[in-house]
């Protein structure tokens, strides 16, 4: 017990020190992004719904990892959808910005 | 031996997280910090389906199933404005999970023999009390939080008599109840029949309680709500680590905790409002009231066009454009886009300053003008282009209000005074494409409007775009 108060404490400070220094450009897919890491949740619904004769308790954690999936993959998914619009372009010239602009259609239908 | 590896890969899982966010501090490298997020969640969940015991493999395979395609069409289908609410509702998931996770931990021990139950104590029982409690207001705050970014729950500031006595009895009864759950696990051997209806208790109490805390606050102040959720799903995480004694729960739960404590603070900063204003509600709403476009006696509004627009800033140098929320419901990025590259072709410098604050979550601006292809290079923070409004010729401000009104910084009677805001009326000329003289979501009347050197340019944020773009190109052929 102790043991995980000290690793609270400590990823809390760790956890300030990285982020604080994120800039605005990157405040939502940072959220987003860190968003899908809270769905680690999921590590905790598998043992849940996995590791136990209890049938109350399996269809708990069948629920847990549904949801936990859901943030996970919708979390880590939309935050690179945001991301590669960021990444993709220095200030381009406009025949580049229109390339970029039909890859992302194309990538967005696939 | 198992559990030496176990902990070693939700060892790695974390030093991957911490690097995946280390990485955000830069677009260059922000993707792939995130796919190395990524990579460390799919580390800790591997090496817990093949290192733990699993019984029900086709329950996991399902439930894995169910949610990785509820997830990716919601990440597919979302429109960048809708951003905040996608992640609104993402933050509940986590909290509900958590929440579950913990419920579940309770719900093994039922039918448990005295041997089992022996390990059921007072930090078991206060830890899952916790989870359960921050998980399941997560959830039910981030559904009202939703509602009221997407509209089907108004966005003003709702209140009945009693709202609050009532919310403080919820959240006396809540820590009752888990200080009832502890004292209950103490006396052995504990019976669980009552600690598992005061479980439930407490997940009632709880939903109402993340309701109660949202619906007072209007929905200008949803970013901070949002953020603070984000922090809150995180330490939900955090506290079913607790529960399970798993070291990768702690660690990331907690990271995202920070993450989400970051933002919301940044957020109160850049309103000059503390938490607990922010939190107590009742402050803004909806554009309500005077929508039309009603001049105050004494004063007078210079109206112009959009092709007045387009030859004032084809005259000019230097161009700082200051979009808003009204940008983003009238979705003109890509017509924004293309007028600054038109400009740009002319030779006329062209900047975006974003105020902290605009849009419906930190960093929402960036994310929209992203999606038009507008490099970020040319994205401006408040504190980097507020001297240069001096010597900008045009400001066009696009559907933002409070984060450029004067008010904040001369009116010291003013709700908002104190805001730090985007110095907009020391330019050249103010263009402000706004549909009426209405006031922003503070409520607080705009007099930018008013100013000599402002010309209203009344009209939806696409079409007066539009209406400019086909006049700078007129003028270019001529």
């Amino acid at each position: 017990m102790l043991n995980n108060v000290i690793i609270f404490v400590l990823s809390a400070f760790l956890g300030t020190e990285v982020l604080s220094k994120v800039p605005q450009t990157l405040h939502t897919p940072l959220m987003s992004g860190a968003n899908a890491i809270s769905g680690i949740t999921l590590v905790g619904a598998v043992v849940a719904a996995g590791m136990t004769g209890n049938a109350w308790a399996s269809w708990i954690g069948f629920g847990a990892v549904v949801v936990a999936t859901i943030n996970v993959v919708g979390g880590f998914m939309v935050t690179d959808r945001m991301l590669q619009m960021f990444a993709r372009k220095k200030s381009g010239t406009p025949s580049d910005v229109d390339a970029a602009k039909a890859a992302t259609s194309t990538n967005g239908t696939a | 031996m198992k559990t030496a590896i176990i902990d070693l890969a939700y060892l790695l899982s974390a030093v991957l997280f911490v690097f995946g966010l280390k990485r955000m501090q830069s677009p260059v490298t922000a993707r792939r910090g995130n796919q190395l997020a990524s990579a460390g969640m799919l580390v800790a969940v591997v090496a817990t389906l093949f290192l733990y015991e699993v019984l029900s493999w086709p329950m996991i395979i399902a439930g894995v199933a169910v949610g990785s395609i509820i997830g990716m069409v919601l990440a597919r289908k979302v429109e960048m404005t809708a951003m905040p609410e996608l992640v609104a509702i993402f933050n509940g998931f986590g909290g509900l999970a958590s929440a579950l996770v913990a419920s579940a931990e309770i719900a093994q021990y039922t039918g448990g023999s005295a041997i089992e139950l022996s390990a059921f104590d007072a930090v078991s029982a206060i830890t899952i009390g916790l989870s359960v409690l921050i998980g399941t207001v997560t959830f039910s705050g981030s559904i009202v939080a939703n509602g009221k970014l997407s509209g089907w729950i108004s966005g003003n500031p709702l209140s009945f008599p009693g709202l609050r006595p009532l919310t403080a009895l919820l959240v006396l009864g809540s820590f009752g109840a888990i200080v009832f759950m502890a004292v209950e696990a103490g006396g052995f051997p504990a019976e669980i029949q009552p600690v598992l209806y005061t479980v439930l208790g407490l997940g009632a109490a709880a939903l109402l309680l993340g309701i109660f805390l949202v619906i007072p606050i209007g929905g200008a102040d949803m970013p901070v709500v949002v953020a603070l959720l984000n922090s809150y799903s995180g330490l939900a995480a955090a506290a079913t680590g607790f529960v399970l004694d798993n070291t990768a729960l702690i660690v990331s739960g907690t990271l995202v905790g920070a993450a989400g404590l970051i933002l919301t603070v940044i957020m109160c900063d850049a309103m000059n409002r503390s938490l607990a204003n922010v939190m107590l509600g009742g402050f803004g709403g909806d554009d309500g009231g005077s929508s039309g476009v009603d001049v105050p006696e004494g004063k007078t509004v210079n109206e112009t066009s959009p092709d007045d627009t387009a030859i004032l800033m084809s005259y000019g140098e230097k161009v700082v454009i200051v979009p808003g929320y009204g940008l983003a419901v009238a979705q003109a990025q890509h017509e924004v886009r293309e007028m600054a590259q038109l400009l740009e072709e002319q030779g006329i410098e062209v900047k975006y300053a974003i105020h902290p604050v605009a849009g419906r979550m930190p960093g929402h601006m960036n994310v929209l003008l992203a999606e038009a292809n507008v490099p970020y290079e040319r994205l401006y923070e408040m504190d980097d282009i507020n001297p240069e409004f001096s010597t900008t010729d045009v400001a066009l401000v696009i559907g933002a209000n409070d984060v450029v009104n004067p008010a904040a910084r001369d009116d010291e009677g003013s709700p908002i005074y104190g805001m730090p805001i985007l110095n907009v009326d020391e330019a050249e000329t103010v263009v402000v494409i706004k549909r009426s003289l209405s006031p922003g979501y503070s409520g607080v009347p705009n007099n930018l409007f008013y100013n000599d050197n402002t010309k209203m340019l009344f009209s939806d944020a696409k079409e007066a775009v539009a209406g400019i773009v086909d006049e700078v190109k007129a003028l270019k052929q001529a």
